[in-house]
């Protein structure tokens, strides 16, 4: 066996000392709570919680536990990372794209954009919506109805709500136009990989898609009836809408913001993405007598998606982890309900602060294996 | 003249559909200008629907007919290529251009014109702009925080020479270009440090964090001529015992008041704050993100795999939580780890907590350049009988890092725009001065001008910033 000393002494003293340094915090971490009486545990998830949360998407009040909260927080933090993700999504592939168009007007528009919003931090953009913008909105007495049902004031956006009767079919139709799109995607492959013939794919996805949940309306029975918010008067000047959802301000501020924010990363991935395909691959495409949404679809895309998705993904993770801005402007997300009023209440710093932190990580961790899996899938397979 | 078909404009009525084209484009614009600078409404006698894209319409017929290929106009095949390659382009471009007409009115008086400057008082606020008079009275908070009215030539000062100091560089000759480094990456944080302690703060804050500081500073410039066979010992025996020299022997606690300079008071941290502090915690971020960076960069493709899985751990926690959490890590939980006398300034812990943050990001960045760089260098400094250390500095370090200066500058603009959030610790820099300003009772209702007036600082800070290290990307892409 070859031993070395000198491979074993500097991994020694590095583990020495990350040992003695987590020792030293635990020892303290130990005297310092016994010295003020807490004890280390986390029971007190099951307790009862006694505040309350402004936005909730489940059932949640005072008398619900400490987890509870925790699920509201998330809930509300996955809620806002997802909205924002879809937006920003579609904003940046936008202008992405618009960054490389021939036509200089959009390609400046799109330039100002990006530099203009990427270079002002997060926290000032939220604070200018919440606090400045949004400020600026009409009463819920003075607001105009935006298409008759929707109103944006001072209060918050409030749309229509949906009411459902057999929601379950529907969701089952949904399901299985995507099953069945799947299916025919993996077999639209096949036949071209064995016979070179090209099965219109999008089309029947599209009809597929629209098709079936039509189908649930009119022979499974589902139905659906809006529920639009209407103007009632609490008192002489306050005046609240009824029905329908209501988006609070601070989840419109934190969206906004944050897809504003992160579609200027996403748009210069995009065109990275784009540029980054060979002029080459290009004229080969076009000279081999594929048509131009053939070279699109079938040589551009593939190979430009490969460079687009993991920074992109790296975006996703970005805004996830800037949503815990919402502190800020007291949207119930899960710092602010959970790192934020449960440990004022319960004092437990090293229990609270390590879950939310384990939280974020959890997540992190997932999507960037997620990420690296997908990486390794789609790399080019050199033989 | 041959037949004219309005449909399919052509070279040969060239001046017929250009007239035309360029009449049709020019009276939209004007519609559109006069509307919205004058508010004059020219086809208000249309109904509603039919006023409001009149302009539209025109102007697409209007670039419509302009649209001929190799006219043999220099001008108009630009315009055409430019901004009027097809309908759909030719539709967006008006778009823009309406749009910009539109909202330059409405921006133009809000911030000059119906904006008011005069006064110290916000009774000379009453236009429908902005009140830039609130920006003139709270400026020295913005800028200074809470820090007191009549030391803040202290701030300034330090600024000035530090700035001064920065641009030795550029003067630098040849005979002292090869100390450039050593001066940037130990002498002048060095300084640095000793100004923001001595000038800035002028009392004890600082000071059991300064030892550490200083013993490594020191320990560093004479390990240089320490000979390679002892370095190893060298550093790991002599900062530590330079750190307990200087905290228990030289230093006693009796004396930390000759740490003072005469006449100048003590200002706490608390005190500091506004556009100033964001430029002390980026500065000091800085200077101890990169070195923490660059050790767990190199821990990470490190040769022992309990240093690489450590190095992993490390990188990969800092990464994957947000950095809010962190400081609150560093503001509710970190006191719980330390001894209970153990007091350790709020600022200090901000900018420690910001430091292992962005360091994480840092090590990936440098991690990046180390894999660029070709096997061939290693295995060439290797045949060379260099060991870890010399291949590292003299060799590999020099290249990589060259390679990730522009992902490096671009972690450093990340973190500028972090530093608003030290507001979770209680530390107000500018944003956190702005939001203290909204509320004071003389001065509501001016939030809005306040976030303008950061955001364009903000902004210029970063896209210079941006610029700045685009530019050196270029310069180093050429080098390669």
């Amino acid at each position: 066996m070859n031993f070395k000393l000198k491979d074993i002494v500097p991994q020694l003293i590095t583990v020495t000392a990350v040992v003695l340094v987590f020792g030293f915090f635990t020892y303290n971490a130990q005297i310092n709570m016994e010295n003020r009486g807490i004890d280390f545990g986390y029971g007190f998830l099951s307790q009862e919680s006694s505040f309350d949360v402004q936005f909730s998407l489940i059932e949640y009040d005072g008398s619900h536990s400490y987890f509870r909260a925790y699920l509201v927080g998330l809930l509300n933090t996955i809620l806002v990372s997802v909205i924002g993700i879809i937006i920003a999504t579609i904003l940046g592939v936008i202008v992405g794209v618009a960054r490389l168009s021939p036509n200089y007007l959009i390609n400046k528009f799109a330039a100002f954009y990006v530099e203009f919003f990427r270079n002002i931090p997060l926290l000032l953009q939220i604070f200018f919506w919440y606090f400045a913008a949004l400020r600026a909105l009409p009463l819920p007495q003075d607001a105009e109805a935006i298409f008759g049902v929707f109103f944006l004031t001072i209060k918050g956006l409030y749309v229509p709500a949906f009411i459902w009767q057999n929601f379950s079919v529907f969701f089952y139709s949904i399901v299985a136009a995507i099953i069945a799109i799947i299916v025919i995607r993996i077999h639209a492959k096949r036949v071209q990989e064995n016979q070179g013939k090209q099965i219109p794919v999008f089309l029947i996805s599209i009809g597929l898609i629209f098709i079936l949940p039509l189908l649930s309306f009119l022979i499974g029975g589902v139905g659906i009836s809006f529920e639009v918010p209407v103007l009632k008067q609490l008192a002489t000047t306050s005046f609240i809408y009824e029905g329908g959802v209501s988006l609070p301000p601070e989840l419109i501020a934190l969206t906004l913001s944050l897809s504003l924010y992160t579609a200027t990363f996403i748009a210069e991935c995009v065109r990275a993405g784009i540029q980054g395909v060979g002029k080459g691959q290009k004229e080969a495409a076009a000279s081999i007598g594929l048509t131009p949404n053939q070279v699109l679809k079938l040589v551009i895309m593939p190979q430009a998606l490969r460079i687009i998705i993991p920074p992109t993904t790296n975006q996703y993770l970005n805004l996830t982890k800037n949503s815990s801005l919402a502190a800020a402007i007291a949207y119930p997300d899960l710092v602010l309900v959970f790192a934020g009023t449960a440990l004022m209440q319960t004092g437990k710093a090293i229990e609270i602060v390590s879950i939310t932190m384990f939280t974020y990580l959890t997540l992190s961790i997932s999507i960037s294996l997620l990420m690296n899996w997908y990486n390794k899938k789609i790399a080019i397979q050199e033989k | 003249m041959s037949k004219i078909n309005l449909l399919r404009p052509d070279k040969n009525n060239l001046n017929t559909f250009l007239y035309l084209g360029s009449f049709l484009f020019f009276i939209s614009v004007l519609d559109v200008f006069l509307n919205s600078f004058f508010n004059l409404n020219l086809t208000g006698f249309l109904p509603g629907f039919l006023s409001f894209l009149l302009p539209l319409i025109l102007g697409f017929i209007g670039l419509y007919f302009i649209r001929i290929e190799f006219s043999g106009i220099k001008q108009l095949d630009l315009l055409n290529k430019h901004i009027n390659t097809n309908n759909f382009n030719a539709v967006l471009s008006l778009l823009i251009i309406f749009v910009i007409i539109k909202s330059l009115p409405p921006i133009l008086s809000w911030f000059v014109i119906d904006a008011s400057f005069a006064g110290d008082t916000k009774d000379v606020c009453t236009g429908s702009g902005a009140c830039w008079t609130y920006i003139k009275v709270w400026m020295r908070r913005f800028m200074y925080g809470m820090y007191p009215n009549a030391e803040q030539w202290r701030i300034n000062l330090s600024f000035i020479a530090l700035v001064l100091m920065g641009s030795v560089g550029y003067f630098a000759t040849d005979r002292f270009k090869k100390y450039l480094t050593l001066y940037y990456v130990v002498i002048y944080p060095l300084i640095a440090f000793l100004f923001i302690f001595f000038f800035i703060s002028g009392g004890p804050v600082f000071f059991d964090f300064s030892y550490g500081i200083i013993a490594a500073i020191l320990s560093i410039i004479v390990g240089f001529f320490i000979p390679a066979k002892y370095k190893f010992y060298y550093f790991l025996i002599v900062p530590l015992a330079l750190y307990i020299t200087l905290k228990y022997f030289i230093f006693f606690e009796e004396y930390v008041e000759l740490g003072k300079l005469d006449g100048l008071n003590w200002v706490e941290t608390g005190a500091w704050g506004g556009l100033s502090l964001t430029f002390i915690i980026s500065f000091f971020c800085l200077i101890f993100c990169f070195p923490i960076g660059m050790a767990f960069a190199l821990g990470r493709r490190s040769n022992f795999p309990l240093i690489r899985y450590i190095s992993v751990g490390f990188i990969e926690f800092w990464r994957g939580v947000p950095l809010i959490t962190v400081l609150f890590m560093s503001a509710v939980m970190f006191p719980m780890f330390l001894p209970e006398d153990f007091f350790i300034d709020k600022l200090v812990r901000a900018i420690i907590a910001i430091s292992l943050f962005e360091a994480a990001y840092v090590a990936e960045v440098i991690r990046g350049g180390l894999q660029a760089l070709p096997r061939g260098q290693y295995e060439a400094a290797k045949s060379l009988g260099m060991g870890y250390w010399k291949m590292h500095i003299f060799v590999i370090l020099p290249q990589a890092l060259k390679l990730v200066i522009p992902g490096i500058a671009n972690t450093f603009l990340a973190l500028v725009k972090d530093t608003p959030l030290i507001f979770v610790v209680g530390l107000l820099e500018i944003v956190g001065m702005l939001n203290l300003a909204k509320t004071n009772p003389k001065w509501l209702g001016f939030a809005m001008e306040g976030y303008v007036f950061a955001a364009i600082i903000f902004w210029i800070i970063c896209y210079a910033m941006s610029k700045y290290s685009y530019n050196l990307e270029q310069k180093y892409k050429t080098d390669r």
